[in-house]
């Protein structure tokens, strides 16, 4: 007892013994209400046919599809918003949070007030917003505004054709696998070379061939594989392309300036924290502002910023929930049809949690990947 | 995104919670001094707030009735819980509320897998469609191609795609998660159709800027038989709830209304006389007493009386009784004898 290690251990089994417990009476208490308030229990529903039909299908479903696959559905749409939201939101919180560091008095003035005008509204509230916005703002699909190239945009969403490949064109995907391995071999190469002799040779052009024109004669040999398919009008939509539908884009819109806020705050934070001796050393080396930001600032500021990033990152991920409000089959609305025709919705709600566990633990795993290695390395 | 917060408490609650088998919720009810009914967050005829947020509606009014029964004639004990199409069975099993009066179907997974039970049918309703009138549709079968808006939670999701597969046509569904926002939706041209029951699309086209621009198309696709529910395992309150609704059924069928239940009291007719407790023991036997039914009678009407104040051809609704006539004229509303 009186050596640390031992006690950190029992005091460990004691804990996981009690966790278990806790779980176990969990499950069980759960089984037994089930059972005395005579409600269904057990997740072999999600097997039998859904039947019913979702509005954004990015795998294959059809409403003779099981709730399992309904429910898979609803994480691909969740992970296509947070994806793209999480892009977004990066490119646009960066840009405000060193627009609110600028020395122009506008640009700084702008970018505080979009910090706090997005910080303070509820992100319900942002994407109810968007939704109906861009539904006011958008005209019907018979006075859908028309873009070059067959693209429509109306309140039924972004309509643009879609290039459909014959299964021949698998080859050319072969050939841009085999030229993106012969780039990094090249480049691995140059950069030996570099090493040894300090001369970097020039291999832009071999790299341009092999990433793009080796593909492309692929592409033309196999006898252009590909057809577009158009869309067209019916008498209520344009049916067929590729379709970004209103839903998406409210939430994605919303959840990307919602959070870009957050994000703006962090890398102004993270670029303050950065010494002032840095810049000064790095102006005195004779570097313009703009390569002081880029080589010296930011990469020491994103040992700060990608921590608070992360959670950020969660944040969004979670919110992508609320697209239940503005019709976006996300995992939780989908999940709230399943629930509803089922009943069962210890087992629903269970589902949820560890969808989200697993989101979240994915994309903290991938920052804190990307935190290690941003780290200082000491030289 | 409050649904989905009941949604996950209501979860947690079958969780954590040593829930205790209900089973005397007529002696809850008394002890409590109000009957929690559930009802529609907003629906007019059905479930609504009126102007000095006081609780209207047809199955408002059988929250009413209900509480009238229980207690002794006072129809105003009543607690009005709002529930949207997600959030009431949650509410109805973990015992937040005492009776769910929210037009809802009456399904088999409904009245067994989750642990419900349903007393009648109050209103025999149907899925239905609304275009805007410009779109010059005439049937739902010329909807092929369609953008159909759609609440979710409810048991139209699965007709409508039900429907459109058998007739071999296609749709693209919008569903949304509260009425409103599926009405704004519509309204804004993000749909071509709008969808729900028969009952609700009246109600809800009165919601909309113009009314008139809009035409509720002629075919009925499901059976939707509405109806009040209560939890499983208790067979007396099941009971004390399905008396009132067959009540409310017999009283029309037997001419007793509001204006005159007073005066029927007296009346030779065996039938009346057993209805309104002057023979036999039968409020009682529910735990009632034996007059339950007048002061039933004397708080909310005959079940005709309720039709016509809050749905019927003289309320901005317009309802026919069409199937919801009683069965002796034509309709379908039969309740079983008192006797
Ligand atoms: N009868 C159907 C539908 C019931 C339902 O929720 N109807 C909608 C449309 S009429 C409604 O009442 N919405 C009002 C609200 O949720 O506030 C069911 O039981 O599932």
């Amino acid at each position: 007892m009186r050596d640390p290690k031992t006690r950190g251990l029992i005091i460990q089994i004691v804990l996981i013994i009690a966790i278990t417990a806790f779980a176990a009476w969990l499950i069980s208490n759960t089984m037994q209400n089930l059972t005395r308030s005579k409600i269904a229990s057990g997740f072999g529903f999600l097997n039998y046919r859904a039947g019913f039909d979702i509005g954004q299908v990015p795998i294959d479903y059809t409403a003779n599809s099981s709730y399992g696959r309904a429910l898979v559905v609803g994480i691909v749409n969740t992970i296509l918003v947070s994806g793209a939201g999480i892009a977004l939101a990066t490119i646009v919180g960066f840009i405000v949070g060193i627009a609110r560091l600028s020395h122009n008095y506008l640009l700084r003035g702008l970018a505080t007030i979009y910090v706090e005008t997005f910080r303070n509204i509820p992100p319900l509230l942002v994407i109810l917003f968007w939704y109906f916005g861009v539904l006011t703002v958008l005209p019907l699909p018979k006075d859908a505004i028309e873009f070059p190239l067959s693209t429509y945009l109306s309140n039924r969403g972004l309509q643009m054709p879609a290039a459909r490949f014959d299964a021949i064109a698998i080859w050319s995907v072969l050939a841009l696998i085999a030229g993106i391995v012969g780039a990094w071999l090249l480049s691995r190469r140059a950069r030996a070379m570099q090493l040894q002799t300090g001369q970097r040779p020039s291999i832009l052009w071999p790299v341009l061939g092999l990433l793009i024109g080796l593909p492309l004669v692929v592409f033309a040999v196999t006898g252009f594989p590909m057809t577009f398919e158009i869309p067209k009008a019916t008498r209520f939509n344009l049916s067929g392309g590729w379709h970004v539908r209103p839903e998406f884009l409210a939430l994605f819109l919303a959840l990307s300036f919602y959070t870009a806020a957050f994000i703006a705050e962090i890398v102004r934070a993270g670029i303050i924290a950065v010494s002032k001796g840095q810049t000064e050393a790095a102006s005195a080396l004779g570097l313009s502002r703009r390569l002081t930001l880029r080589l010296v600032v930011v990469p020491q500021a994103f040992r700060v910023i990608i921590p608070p990033l992360t959670s950020q990152y969660l944040n969004l991920t979670k919110n992508s929930s609320l697209g239940l409000a503005v019709g976006y089959p996300e995992l939780v609305a989908i999940g709230s049809t399943v629930l509803n025709q089922t009943g069962q919705s210890v087992e629903v709600v269970a589902i949820w949690m560890l969808s989200y566990l697993g989101l979240s633990l994915s994309v903290a795993a991938f920052m804190n990947w990307f935190n290690a290695r941003a780290a200082l390395v000491e030289r | 995104m409050k649904n989905l917060v009941k949604t996950l408490l209501g979860a947690s609650i079958i969780a954590l919670s040593a829930m205790p088998a209900s089973a005397a919720t007529l002696d809850d009810v008394k002890k409590a001094g109000t009957l929690r009914c559930g009802v529609n967050t907003g629906l007019p005829g059905f479930g609504y707030q009126g102007d000095d947020g006081e609780w209207l509606g047809f199955d408002v009014d059988y929250c009413r009735a209900v509480a009238a029964a229980v207690f002794d004639g006072d129809g105003t004990k009543v607690q009005f819980t709002p529930l949207s199409a997600v959030q009431r069975f949650p509410a109805l099993q973990n015992n937040e509320v005492d009776l769910l009066a929210r037009n809802t179907t009456w399904t088999m997974n409904r009245d067994t897998a989750l642990g419900l039970n349903f007393v009648g049918v109050n209103y025999y309703d149907g899925q239905g469609f609304m275009v805007r009138k410009d779109l010059d549709v005439t049937s739902a079968l010329q909807l092929s191609g369609a953008t159909v808006c759609v609440q979710s939670g409810t048991t139209t999701e699965l007709n409508l795609t039900d429907y459109f597969r058998s007739n071999n046509m296609e749709f693209q569904p919008v569903v949304i998660e509260s009425q409103n926002d599926v009405n704004t939706a519509y309204e804004q041209g993000r749909c071509d159709v709008l969808t729900t029951d028969a009952s609700g699309l009246y109600a809800s086209r009165l919601e909309l800027a113009n009314p008139d621009e809009h035409v509720v198309l002629p075919e009925i696709i499901s059976k939707e038989p509405l109806g009040p529910l209560v939890r499983q395992g208790d067979e007396q309150w099941f009971d004390i709830v399905k008396w009132v609704h067959f009540g409310l059924l017999n009283a029309e069928e037997l001419g007793v209304n509001q204006d005159n239940v007073d005066e029927m009291v007296n009346s030779e007719n065996p039938d009346v006389r057993r209805l309104l407790g002057q023979d036999g023991n039968f409020g009682a036997d529910v735990g009632l007493t034996n007059d339950w039914m007048v002061k039933v009678i004397k708080a909310v009407g005959n079940y005709g009386e309720i039709f016509d104040r809050n749905i019927g051809p003289d309320t901005p609704l317009k309802i026919q009784r069409g199937l919801n006539a009683l069965w002796t004229k034509g309709g379908l509303q039969y309740a079983p004898p008192v006797r």
